[in-house]
C-alpha cells in the first residue's frame, strides 16, 4: 500500500510547491508591488462594478421568488419608521390647547391637555428613538449574499443558493486566507521597517524614509481589506501643525486615512500586538501614545497635543472627537477638548458604502479579531473620503461651538444625519440634567419668563 | 381560553407567539384592514379562523418586533423598566417614569411583545369609518381609551379620580425646579375648581373627559407609520 502512495507523494509535494509560488510570484507583481509605488491597476473597481451586478441580480430573484409566493418582503426602513412632527414644544402644546381652549392663548396658565405632548412624545421615543439605531449595523435594502445581512431566508430559490455558496467558497477559501498573508507582510513590514529607520539620526532623510514606510505598509493593509476607497478634494489634505478630525465607524478608518497621508496617531498604550507596533511607530517618528493612568487627566492630554502642534515639523494630528464608533449613519456629539487648543482643524468626511460589507465595529457583541476577520470575509470594504477646507475658531465662538459647527459641515458633507446626542450613550445612560431643558421650556409657557415675574 | 401557537415570519427567524384565538382577534382590530392581510398565520387545524388565513410579513408587526428585540439588549423575550429607560429620548421626557409605569399594569416586572403592541396600540390613528356592530367593544384607539391612558399618568393610586395632590405631582414632573410651590398650588387651585363638577374636590374620568372635549385628541394622540 505504502509502494503505490509514495509516487503520489512526491507529484503532490511537487504540485503544492510550484501552485504555492505561482500564487505568491502573483500576489507580489499584482499586489505588494504596486502598494509600495501607489499604483493600481484598477482591478478592484472592475471586481466592485461585477459585484453590484450579481447583487442586482440576487435581489430581484428573491422579489420575484416572494411575488410567486405572495409574501412580502420584509424592507428594513432606516430613515424612522413613524412620522414625527417637527415643532417644538411651544408650538406643540399651543396647538393642543388651542383646539380646546376658547381662553386667551398669550396668557401664561396650565391645561390639563398639556399632558399629551409629552405622553406623544414619550410613546414616540419608544417606538422610534434617534440614538439606539445607531450602535447597530446599517440595515441594507438590497442583499449583498452574506448571510449576516439576510433578512429573507425564506424566499431563496436553489439558484440563488448556489450562487450565495460559490460566493461563500470564494470569500472564505480564496479571499481570506490572502488577505490574511497580506495583512501579516503589511503589519511585519511596518515593524521591522520602522525599526530600521529608527536608527537613523534624525533629520529630513529619516522624515522622507518614515514617511515612505508608513505609506507603504498601510497601503497593503489596504489591499489586506480590499478597501477601495475614493479621495476627495486632495487639496484640503491636512498639514504639519494642525489637528484632522473625522467621524469615527471603525479603527479601520485609521488605515483609510494613513494610506493616504502621514498622521501623528494619538492613543492608549496596549500591550500584546499593538503594543509592538506602537513601540516601533513611534521609532520612526512621534506619535502621541497616553498611559491608561494619564488619559484621565484632561490637562495633560491638552498640554501635550498642544506642544505637538507647535512644532510646525511633527506631523498633523489624528483625531475621532466622537470618541466611540458610530455605525455610519450619524455624526455624535463631539468632545470639545481637542477643539480647545486653538490651531487649525483640518476635517475629514468618510462614508462607508455598506453593500460591499459593513465597517461598523460593534465593539460590545465583536471583539478586535473577530471583527478583522468578519470585514476580512466580506466582498470589499468601499468608502469615499472627504477633505474639507481647513477651519479655525473664530471670534467669540466658544469650544462646544466650534465643535458643534465643524461636526455640522462634515455630516453635511458625508450625508450623515448630525445628531447632538453623545456617543457615550453606546454604553452609559443619559444624564438626568438634560431634562432640565425641557422643564424650562414648559415653565416659560405656564408661568412665562422670570423677568416678567419679577416686573408684575 | 384556548391557546393557539400563530407564529408570523421576522426575518430569517419564526416567531411563535402563543396568544389566545380571542387575543388575536383583538390584535387584528390593532392594524388596519390592509396590513392584517399581510400576517403569516400558521395556525394549528383546530382552529376556525379560516377567513383570516392568508398571508404574508405584516411590515407594523415586523417593524415593533424589531423595536422590541432593539430594546431587549440581554435576549430576554421580554422587556424590563431598565430596558426603556436606556432610551435617551425617553429619559429626557419629564413624565418619562410615568410613561414607563403605563407599560407595567399590576405590578409586573416583564412586557412581553403581545402586551407591549397592544399598549401602543391605543396610538393608532382613529379609523376614519368606523363601522358601528351594536355589540361591538370599544376599539382599542378610540378616543375614550386615548383619554383612559392619559388618565392613567395623573391618577397613580388608580382610584378613578385625580386628586389635588396628584395633580401636583405631575406638574412638578413637569416643570422641575423652575416654578415655586405657591405658584404651582394656585394652577392647582384654579384646575380642579373649572374641571370639578360634582364638587368633590378631585376630578373624576367623567370631568376629565368632558374638560376635554374639544381637544383634538384624535389627532395629537395618534401615531402614524411611514409605510
Amino acid at each position: 500500500m505504502g509502494f503505490f502512495l509514495f509516487p503520489f507523494d512526491s507529484l503532490i509535494c511537487i504540485l503544492l510547491g510550484i501552485s504555492f509560488t505561482v500564487w505568491f510570484t502573483l500576489l507580489l507583481v499584482f499586489i505588494i508591488v504596486p502598494a509600495i509605488f501607489g499604483v493600481s491597476l484598477g482591478i478592484r473597481k472592475l471586481y466592485m462594478k461585477t459585484l453590484l451586478k450579481i447583487f442586482k441580480w440576487a435581489t430581484l430573484r428573491i422579489e420575484r421568488g416572494a411575488k410567486e409566493k405572495n409574501h412580502l418582503l420584509y424592507k428594513p426602513y432606516t430613515n424612522g419608521i413613524i412620522a414625527k412632527e417637527p415643532m417644538s414644544l411651544e408650538e406643540e402644546i399651543k396647538e393642543i390647547r388651542g383646539s380646546g381652549s376658547s381662553k386667551d392663548l398669550s396668557s401664561p396658565e396650565f391645561e390639563m391637555s398639556d399632558i399629551f405632548y409629552f405622553c406623544r412624545k414619550g410613546v414616540e421615543s419608544i417606538m422610534d428613538d434617534e440614538v439606539t439605531k445607531r450602535f447597530s449595523p446599517e440595515e441594507l435594502e438590497s442583499w449583498n449574499l452574506l448571510t449576516r445581512s439576510n433578512y429573507n431566508f425564506q424566499h431563496i430559490s436553489l439558484r440563488l443558493t448556489v450562487l450565495w455558496g460559490l460566493g461563500l467558497l470564494i470569500r472564505y477559501c480564496f479571499l481570506l486566507p490572502l488577505r490574511v498573508t497580506l495583512a501579516f507582510t503589511g503589519v511585519g513590514l511596518l515593524v521591522v521597517g520602522t525599526t530600521m529607520v529608527g536608527i537613523l539620526p534624525n533629520g529630513r532623510f529619516k522624515n522622507f524614509l518614515s514617511e515612505k514606510v508608513h505609506l507603504m505598509c498601510y497601503r497593503i493593509c489596504v489591499r489586506a481589506l480590499t478597501a477601495i476607497i475614493t479621495y476627495h478634494d486632495s487639496e484640503n489634505k491636512p498639514k504639519n501643525g494642525g489637528i484632522c478630525v473625522a467621524n469615527h465607524t471603525s479603527p479601520i478608518d485609521v488605515i483609510i486615512l494613513a494610506s493616504d497621508g502621514c498622521y501623528a496617531m494619538v492613543g492608549q498604550v496596549h500591550g500584546g500586538l499593538m503594543g509592538i507596533i506602537q513601540r516601533s511607530m513611534v521609532k520612526a517618528c512621534p506619535h502621541i501614545w497616553f498611559e491608561r493612568s494619564e488619559v484621565k487627566d484632561r490637562n495633560l492630554v491638552a498640554k501635550r497635543l498642544s506642544d505637538h502642534v507647535e512644532d510646525k515639523t511633527k506631523l498633523p494630528i489624528l483625531i475621532f472627537p466622537e470618541g466611540t464608533c458610530i455605525n455610519n449613519t450619524s455624526v455624535m456629539m463631539f468632545k470639545k477638548g481637542s477643539f480647545e487648543i486653538g490651531t487649525t482643524m483640518y476635517p475629514v468626511a468618510i462614508k462607508y458604502d455598506p453593500r460591499f460589507g459593513d465597517a461598523f465595529w460593534n465593539s460590545s457583541k465583536f471583539g478586535m479579531v473577530s471583527y478583522l476577520l468578519r470585514m476580512m470575509s466580506s466582498w470589499a470594504i468601499v468608502c469615499s473620503v472627504w477633505y474639507l477646507p481647513p477651519v479655525t475658531r473664530e471670534e467669540g465662538e466658544d469650544a462646544v461651538q466650534f465643535a458643534n459647527r465643524v461636526k455640522s459641515a462634515i455630516a453635511r458633507q458625508g450625508g450623515l444625519v448630525d445628531l447632538l446626542w453623545d456617543g457615550g450613550l453606546k454604553r452609559e445612560k443619559v444624564k438626568g440634567t438634560f431634562k432640565e431643558e425641557q422643564q424650562k421650556l414648559y415653565s416659560k409657557m405656564l408661568v412665562g419668563n422670570p423677568e416678567d415675574r419679577s416686573r408684575s | 381560553m384556548e391557546t393557539d401557537q400563530c407564529t408570523f415570519y421576522y426575518k430569517s427567524k419564526t416567531v411563535n407567539s402563543a396568544l389566545s384565538r380571542t387575543e388575536w382577534i383583538q390584535l387584528k382590530e390593532v392594524l388596519s384592514f390592509h396590513d392584517w392581510k399581510l400576517v403569516t398565520l400558521a395556525l394549528p387545524k383546530s382552529c376556525h379562523l379560516s377567513s383570516h388565513q392568508v398571508t404574508v410579513s405584516s411590515s407594523h408587526i415586523c417593524r415593533l418586533y424589531d423595536r422590541f428585540h432593539a430594546l431587549d439588549k440581554d435576549d430576554k423575550g421580554s422587556l424590563n423598566r431598565s430596558d426603556f429607560q436606556n432610551i435617551s429620548e425617553l429619559a429626557v421626557n419629564p413624565l418619562g417614569d410615568r410613561i414607563i409605569n403605563a407599560f407595567f399594569p399590576d405590578g409586573m416586572d416583564l412586557i412581553d411583545f403581545n402586551s407591549f403592541v397592544r399598549i401602543l396600540a391605543r396610538f393608532r390613528p382613529v379609523d376614519q369609518n368606523p363601522k358601528k356592530e351594536p355589540n361591538a367593544p370599544e376599539p382599542i384607539n378610540s378616543r375614550v381609551n386615548k383619554l383612559k391612558f392619559a388618565f392613567q399618568l395623573y391618577d397613580q393610586d388608580k382610584d378613578g379620580k385625580i386628586s389635588k395632590s396628584e395633580l401636583l405631582q405631575v406638574l412638578r414632573m413637569m416643570v422641575g425646579v423652575q416654578v415655586t410651590e405657591e405658584q404651582l398650588e394656585s394652577i392647582t387651585d384654579r384646575t380642579i375648581q373649572e374641571a370639578d363638577l360634582d364638587g368633590d374636590d378631585a376630578i373624576s374620568f367623567e370631568e376629565f373627559k368632558k374638560s376635554l372635549d374639544k381637544v383634538d385628541i384624535e389627532h395629537k394622540m395618534s401615531i402614524r407609520f411611514l409605510r
